[in-house]
């Protein structure tokens, strides 16, 4: 019997999920390995029945984290696709804030009673990654995920294999491109931090790295502090970054959330 | 006469995106309401505090389908606020990246979403089975399309090389040579597609309600990068004027928030835009609207997914002249980006994504840093009117077998393509007893 797959999502671009999509005829290779019992974007068919559970999105009320625990249950395998699983997404970087300061900015044309902690639709939302709140057996990073690799990690899976992501950083991968190293155009770059695997798509194109795969697990924060005085970069600037993908790293408990 | 329950929800499976709610009595529709239970996740708050040159990167996030749409419409915002002046180079390439993410959208959408209930299928994968050789025209097609937005933008989801001022990289002149091409190839493909949906359009419910459009409009072209905010009720608004349009408000069975203009609600889109700019689409998109019957004001919201295909035409057609222009003058990457002084000052900009007329606003201090920001999204605008759609049409329906009112319910919310994280196209109807 092929294995069951089922794509859920919270809350996220859907982006990742697309990504899949745009392997196009691969897609329509790969759907000969697996049967894929639910995955809402494209298919209205739906199984709670299947092996491998396929998460995008950050949790953010209780209502998502009920969802995701019932989600752990019928999976053998949880993978978590994307920065958002994987970190909590760009829109950690509101943990910043309490929910109410949150709420009030951008709600605070509403009746307050409508968008109380009471209608669960508003209810104390907070941004987590899916490993805060259930095991996650694998993770594919990446805003978006590189689609490439998202093949070879099912294929890996199918095969019994252990997932290949790297644990080297960015600039390995934007050497062997022979990319002009950002630093040197006086540009921001978290390449040397941040988890390869994507293939530097943003340096390549003349882009800093925005570290949205991660950090590697061991990364010379120090070394990367010391790059930044030297090209004359300031701590606000490192803090800013810092808290744009990779915010789950430095973040404190806050009061209220 | 009968009694109806419907509660259409994702609890229990998949959270968020939409719910439908239906309850009637001796055959009289008392509730019908569309529900938006997405989780928020507040990019306006956290917006504040970034920088210029990571906004376009931080609000392209909030689509993954139409990530390119916010980033040009952050762009616009941010060079705006800062006096920033496009090349005309940068504007044409702007266009044409524009016009990629039209194309790969309304494909996956016609293609995708909207065939299987042409089909009376759940999802396009029975169909690779029943019908191999038209699915893979359509994959070829979309695929196409993201290879327009990868060249062009770096990245078809969340692209690489765009910046405030222009680009950090752009396409050679061989390759845009070699798009031009596949484009050409690529019409053949096109209009046998739309011919497959014009055998199958007299599926589509014929059901009108009369409402107002809202889109992009401008007298240069078929307005979907820049323009002025137009109305099928008459009047034109500068984009710096969108609130007056957008009143939002906020009802408690949705976190997204809810707007109206002239009547109780409006619509933006593909038929939106068709119907305001009808005059200005290209001559095969034109000669497709005639095959269909699609003419202006067109107030049966079923036929936005026949002026999304009827677009794509528009979309090729606009960007093979656009190459011949770039390619005429030639390419000048020395210049690909303007420079610009840093200042404080507010930015408003527009541009018409797939799913409607999107707005960004920025308030910058003098070091560059957001102090406030507003985005105002598709699919926002079109939920008051989903729901005023429903009023109108469940009493014509409700007399059918209850699985017949659960598709053409779900067929309603698919046409209009919602986008509600990014796009909400499978609704689960239970039925409530």
């Amino acid at each position: 019997m092929k294995p069951r797959v089922a794509f859920f999502d919270f809350a996220s671009c859907e982006g990742c999920q697309l990504s899949v999509a745009n392997l196009e005829e691969s897609l329509v290779d790969v759907l000969k390995l697996i049967d894929i019992v639910a995955f809402r974007e494209v298919m209205k068919e739906h199984s709670d029945q299947y092996d491998i559970a396929i998460v995008e999105g950050s949790i953010t009320r209780p209502m998502d984290e009920e969802r995701l625990k019932k989600i752990r249950a019928n999976a053998n395998i949880l993978i978590a696709l994307g920065a958002c699983a994987h970190l909590g997404g760009v829109q950690r970087m509101a943990n910043q804030w309490t929910p109410e300061e949150n709420k009030k900015e951008v709600y605070g044309i509403a009746n307050p009673a409508d968008i109380a902690d009471s209608n669960r639709f508003f209810e104390k939302p907070r941004q987590k990654a899916l490993d805060e709140v259930v095991k996650v057996d694998y993770t594919i990073p990446g805003c978006p995920i590189n689609k490439e690799e998202f093949a070879k990690v099912l294929i890996a899976l199918l095969t019994g294999r252990k997932p290949p992501i790297p644990d080297y950083p960015v600039c390995v991968e934007c050497k062997k491109k022979e990319n002009v190293c950002m630093f040197t155009i006086g540009k921001f770059c978290m390449g040397p931090l941040a988890r390869a695997g994507c293939g530097a798509p943003c340096p390549t194109a003349g882009n800093e790295c925005e570290a949205c795969r991660g950090y590697v697990d061991h990364p010379h924060e120090k070394a990367q502090t010391d790059v930044l005085e030297k090209y004359g970069l300031t701590v606000d600037d490192i803090m800013r970054r810092k808290t744009m993908f990779t915010y789950r790293y430095v973040e404190k408990p806050k009061d209220g959330a | 006469m009968k009694d109806v329950n419907i509660l259409v929800e994702h609890l229990t499976r998949v959270e968020g995106h939409g719910n439908i709610v239906l309850n009637a009595k001796d055959g009289k529709v008392e509730k019908v309401q569309w529900q938006v239970s997405e989780a928020p996740r507040f990019f306006e708050s956290f917006a504040r505090g970034r920088t210029h040159y990571e906004m376009a990167h931080v609000t392209c996030r909030i689509c993954g389908i139409c990530s390119i749409g916010h980033t040009e419409a952050s762009l616009k915002a941010t060079e705006t606020a800062m006096g920033i002046e496009l090349s005309e180079q940068t504007q044409t390439l702007r266009r044409m990246i524009k016009s990629a993410e039209n194309l790969q959208s309304h494909v996956l959408h016609v293609g995708y979403l909207i065939a299987p209930d042409l089909f009376g299928v759940g999802s396009v994968f029975p169909l690779i089975g029943t019908h191999p050789q038209i699915v893979l025209k359509i994959v070829a097609l979309h695929r196409l399309a993201n290879e327009m937005s990868d060249l062009l933008a770096g990245r078809t989801i969340h692209p690489t090389n765009m910046v405030p001022g222009g680009f950090t990289s752009i396409p050679s002149e061989k390759q845009l040579k070699q798009l031009r091409q596949k484009l050409l190839d690529a019409v053949p493909v096109f209009n046998e597609v739309a011919e497959i949906v014009l055998a199958n359009a007299h599926k589509l419910p014929k059901f009108t309600r009369e409402t107002e459009f809202i889109a992009l409009t401008s007298d240069k072209e078929y307005a979907i990068y820049d323009g002025v905010i137009g109305s099928t009720d008459g009047g034109t608004w500068p984009v710096d004027q969108y609130l007056k349009v957008t009143n939002e408000f906020v009802v408690p069975y949705s976190t997204a928030k809810f707007t109206k203009h002239n009547r109780e609600s409006y619509m933006v889109g593909a038929l939106a835009r068709f119907n305001l700019n009808y005059d200005k689409l290209s001559p095969l998109a034109k000669q497709w609207a005639g095959k269909f019957g699609l003419s202006s004001v067109c107030h049966n919201p079923f036929m936005n997914s026949v002026a999304q295909l009827i677009e794509c035409f528009n979309d090729v057609e606009t960007t093979i002249a656009w190459i011949d222009q770039l390619l005429e003058k030639g390419l000048d990457a020395k210049n690909m980006c303007a420079k610009y002084d840093v200042k404080a000052g507010r930015g408003i900009a527009a541009v018409d994504v797939p799913r409607g007329i999107l707005f960004h606003d920025y308030t910058y201090n003098d070091k560059g840093i957001c102090t406030k920001a507003n985005c105002i999204i598709p699919t926002n605008q079109n939920h008051n009117n989903i729901n005023q759609d429903f009023k109108a049409f469940a009493p014509t329906i409700i007399d059918k077998p209850e699985k017949e009112i659960e598709l053409l319910l779900e067929m309603l919310v698919r046409a209009y393509d919602p986008c509600i994280s990014c796009s909400c196209h499978y609704l689960d109807v239970q039925w409530k007893r």
